[in-house]
């Protein structure tokens, strides 16, 4: 095999390249050409295309996620964007990190390995900041539930977050799963991952100090991941070369939750200067990055890195996505010490390179060099686009077409069945079907989990300090109107974290959209990023980072626009929380915030009509700051038994899971319209239980939060006085059917078809 | 009282292990599966996860690590041994508890609370629960089915030996919803659910797994 050195490069100027097949554009490949000053060798060229891909560079997007960075300083903030990920002070000397990743094309075509290294990926993420990741959650969306694709995908994608979670001992807190036919082709898949460490321990991705070594650890690198790039192995380079490789990485939870205590290990006995995980784009990341935020300078002899297949090209072993890998910088010193922990827990290390002097990286292969590129080239001076945006030509009609017209149920049993389809269709049915297959209990400091509103954990165990988190995005509101949308989806999960007494204080996010070469889609992007500032301004809330995932769309048909909002919030006492389910009969049932006639993009009407329209709901975040800090108080001096934020399917829905988590019904009057109260969609609003409201409603009072008394807590169903009287039992039959029938494996065989009453949504 | 809690690689419910003998008043000693050394432990619990990502069988590895030859010496000459999940599996694998443990029924990981009835409360670590108890603790496992030849079967159930039950609904599809069963002596007993996970008020469905840590060291004591 003939190796394209710098040499060769520089006699042949004219070689044809493939750039066009590995996803550059013209201009780009003769940009690189000017950087180097010469035709870019097979190594090169191959680093720079996977590194300047929409995925690692972020070119479409850079220009609007800059709102971020520009958002007011926070003191919380101890990391911000442009590491792995953000990381956040919570008091006592704890510092937090947390980060939400997709995964969406990888686990369409490989369900359970796409979602399985989706998990692999975030936690590495956690990990490389210095933190030890202690839970993880799952935000999820595929096509209509009862598409043949979706059962294709979904039990693989819940099988591969539970499998990969599970095996690395991370409890699994709370997520989302939604079904919309914009998904089908195109199932998304968000994992977060969360982890804890003191501020002293924070470690950052930089390569410093000339002679310090260069150690690449964790699993072999094998050929799997090379995706797009896989040209580079057939017969355009060498025609006696490997086959074309696996475009999905195959996911090894054993060995990662190996790299998790080697890491932590490594880290305790200050045995490293920098550290890099290696995901996308693999050792052409690490390596770029490292030097890039470095002093610049590295080189790497890349026929030391151990293989797992000896017929990998140069070009391969430095594009490979194989998983659980890490890259640190260490003093030439601590390398025995460093190899010795390795050794202990079965983690294969190899020093592979240094940091040197000047700011060139290079690669060398059996001595010949096949890499010397200025490392910021590749890593931070990537392409940078604006992109031409324009408002969706269907945009007013969509918003014209107001569900005001929408046929609203006119008797109480057609009520009690519009509510019925609600909460049995399959975004409002229970999710125990994938929750279960999740460990909540795991290193035994869950708190809440799902179905609660947020995961809570508890991260001291003396002194019971805990975060809260949330992960929340409607794409129906997003769809109708991007900015409001956006913000909506922030309030969400501010109010979801709220609403276990948490105090919000900061937030992650994943962007997923189509096409960015569609202006429409851009527009709609540009409006979603620009609601997540405003709305994080006006909420004081710092942007820890996040991650951008576009081109999901198939054909000229992109998703609904997918904003999934993550916020984070701090418990001071974990054993003040609020959950949300009823336990006592007795208490009374207050309705906090305001609720108006909103039924755009609501679940209401898409269950019962199939109908996405109108105007997503009024945000107000004045009134959710009021209401969440009303809850903080509410809940610090324990004034509530139990508080359900009120969102998809409004207070049916909310109703519903609150009764049914322990059992307990209620008896309620909705006043002259239950229609609204139950179906609308209006923000800002919470349902609480208590057993003293008159305290409740006088803090409500002071903190200008509207109070409404719905009822008391008891018996075995839910009666709307006068109206209807609807029994737990059969809510439940409705409530937890529709999943197990769906996709119920051998236990649920014979059951096929979707309950009665049950409107797949649109 | 100095309770030893194994860490294989792999392992996951170590830290909640030490917690829970924490909890119930026990000194955790964390034991390492390289080392010939029990460091003079009074008993030993071998916790939930996934030793040796469960490759070739569940336990299997584990079951021949250096520190597990010494376990099942100590245990043989009547060291307490407790088994979870995990470490039920390596039990099994070490020959010092019978049958073993396969894939679930329906094929999916399930993570439920789950109700037990104690059938025996005479084991070193059932001690402080009655004959006849109902428990509520987390179950949490992908191979959890508990099998066995009928006539092994039969000789378990005709021994007395199986401990724990499921009740209200088996999860995984044991045979004869055996949760948990125990050495001819008593000392050692193997369960898939998760005692541990049922120490706290704050975290677990109930507080009613503690009492395998409490009957422990009260064995110890008497024994």
């Amino acid at each position: 095999m003939s190796i394209d050195t710098v040499d060769v490069a520089a006699q042949n100027p004219d070689d044809e390249q493939p750039w066009a097949e590995l996803g550059l554009k013209a201009d780009e490949y003769a940009r690189i050409r000017e950087i180097l000053g010469r035709r870019p060798t097979t190594a090169e060229l191959a680093m720079y295309s996977v590194m300047w891909s929409e995925h690692c560079s972020y070119k479409s997007s850079k220009v609007h996620l800059r709102q971020f960075g520009d958002l007011p300083k926070s003191d919380a903030l101890l990391v911000g964007i442009g590491e792995n990920a953000g990381v956040v002070d919570v008091g006592e000397g704890y510092a937090v990190t947390f980060k939400v990743e997709s995964h969406n094309h990888p686990s369409y075509v490989e369900p359970y390995q796409g979602a399985a290294t989706g998990v692999g990926g975030i936690v590495r993420d956690i990990l490389t900041m210095g933190a030890r990741p202690i839970a993880v959650m799952d935000s999820l969306r595929f096509g209509r539930a009862d598409a043949p694709d979706t059962a294709r995908v979904l039990p693989g994608v819940v099988a591969g977050v539970g499998g990969y979670g599970n095996c690395l001992g991370l409890p699994n807190i709370g997520g989302e799963l939604l079904f919309d036919e914009c998904y089908t082709g195109n199932p998304l898949v968000n994992a977060l991952c969360v982890g804890v460490m003191k501020h002293e321990d924070v470690h950052l991705a930089k390569a410093e100090g000339a002679g310090n070594k260069v150690v690449l650890f964790g699993a072999r690198t094998g050929g799997d991941g090379i995706g797009g790039v896989s040209v580079l192995a057939s017969e355009t380079f060498d025609a006696e070369g490997p086959a074309k490789r696996p475009a999905v990485q195959v996911g090894d939870p054993f060995t990662e939750k190996l790299l998790i205590e080697a890491c932590l290990e490594l880290f305790a006995q200050d045995l490293v200067t920098g550290i890099q995980d290696l995901g996308g784009a693999g050792l052409s990341c690490a390596t770029s990055e490292l030097a890039s935020a470095g002093t610049g300078g590295m080189h790497v002899d890349l026929e030391t890195v151990p293989l797992r297949d000896s017929t990998l090209t140069p070009a391969e072993i430095l594009m490979s996505e194989s998983q659980e890998r890490m890259c640190a910088i260490v003093e030439p010193g601590k390398v025995e010490q460093f190899l010795a922990v390795c050794r202990k827990w079965d983690v294969r290390a190899a020093v592979i390179g240094e940091v040197t002097d000047g700011d060139r990286l290079t690669v060398d292969w059996h001595g010949e060099r096949i890499v010397d590129v200025p490392p910021r080239t590749v890593a931070h001076e990537g392409p940078v686009y604006e992109r031409p945006m324009q408002r969706p030509a269907d945009l007013d009609a969509l918003q014209a077409d107001d569900p005001a017209r929408l046929t609203r149920p006119a008797t109480p049993a057609e009520l009690q069945a519009h509510w019925l389809a609600v909460v049995s269709s399959p975004d409002g049915a229970d999710k125990s079907w994938v929750t279960e297959q999740y460990d909540r209990y795991v290193r035994g400091n869950t708190v809440l989990a799902q179905p609660e509103d947020a995961g809570v954990v508890r991260i001291d165990e003396q002194s019971f300090l805990g975060i809260a988190l949330s992960l929340d995005g409607n794409a129906r509101f997003a769809r109708l109107d991007p900015y409001t949308g956006t913000r909506l989806n922030l309030a969400e999960a501010y109010r979801n974290v709220a609403a276990t007494g948490a105090t919000p204080l900061a937030v992650t996010n994943c962007l997923n959209f189509g096409s960015p070469e569609n202006p429409e889609v851009m527009w709609q992007f540009a409006e979603a990023v620009r609601g997540l500032a405003d709305g994080c301004r006006e909420l004081g809330l710092p942007v820890t980072g996040g991650n951008v995932s576009l081109y999901n769309q198939t054909g000229d048909v992109a998703i609904n626009p997918t904003p999934v909002i993550g916020v984070l919030g701090v418990h001071e006492d974990v054993r003040t929380r609020i959950p949300s389910g009823w336990r006592n009969a007795g208490e009374t049932v207050l309705l906090l915030g305001e609720t108006r006639p909103e039924f755009g993009g609501s679940a209401w009407a898409s269950v019962v009509h199939g109908h996405l329209g109108g105007r997503p709901p009024v945000v107000d975040l004045a009134a959710e700051r009021s209401l969440a800090e009303l809850l903080a108080a509410l809940g610090r001096d324990r004034l509530v038994a139990s508080a359900h934020d009120l969102a998809d399917g409004g207070l049916a829905q909310a109703l519903t899971e609150s009764a049914l988590r322990y059992g307990t019904g209620a008896r309620l009057a909705l006043g002259d319209d239950a229609f609204t109260a139950l179906f609308s969609e209006s923000a800002a609003r919470v349902v609480v239980t208590t057993t003293e409201p008159d305290r409740v409603r006088n803090v409500a009072a002071a903190a200008g939060v509207q109070v409404t008394d719905l009822g008391t807590t008891g018996g075995e169903a839910l009666v709307l006085d006068g109206v209807l009287d609807l029994p737990l039992a059969e809510l439940r039959a409705a409530w937890s059917a529709t999943l197990p029938a769906l996709f119920g494996g051998p236990e649920h065989s014979t059951v096929f078809t979707v309950p009665a009453g049950t409107v797949p949504t649109s | 009282m100095r309770i030893g809690v194994i860490t294989f690689p792999g392992s996951l419910d170590d830290v909640d292990a030490a917690r829970a003998v924490r909890l119930a008043g026990g000194e955790p000693v964390a034991l390492w599966h390289g080392d010939h050394d029990l460091k003079d432990v009074d008993a030993v619990v071998l916790p939930g996860g996934f030793s040796y990502g469960d490759y070739l069988r569940a336990g299997a590895i584990a079951a021949r690590s250096p520190l597990m030859q010494d376990v099942v010496a100590a245990a043989h000459g009547g060291l307490p041994v407790l088994g979870i999940c995990n470490g039920f599996q390596v039990l099994c694998e070490a020959g010092l508890l019978p049958g073993a443990l396969t894939r679930n029924s329906h094929l999916h990981f399930r993570n439920r609370d789950q109700l037990l009835r104690v059938e025996r409360a005479d084991t070193a670590w059932t001690g402080d629960y009655a004959d006849g108890q109902e428990i509520l603790i987390p179950v949490k496992n992908g191979e959890g089915r508990y099998v066995a030849a009928d006539a092994d079967l039969d000789r378990l159930e005709g021994e007395n030996r199986v401990v724990f039950r499921y009740v209200g609904g088996n999860p995984n599809g044991s045979s004869r919803d055996i949760a948990g069963v125990t050495s001819e002596n008593g000392r050692v007993v193997g369960l898939m659910p998760h005692p541990e996970h049922a120490v706290e008020d704050l975290t677990g469905p109930s507080t009613d797994g503690l009492g395998f840590f409490t009957s422990v060291l009260k064995a110890v004591v008497n024994a």
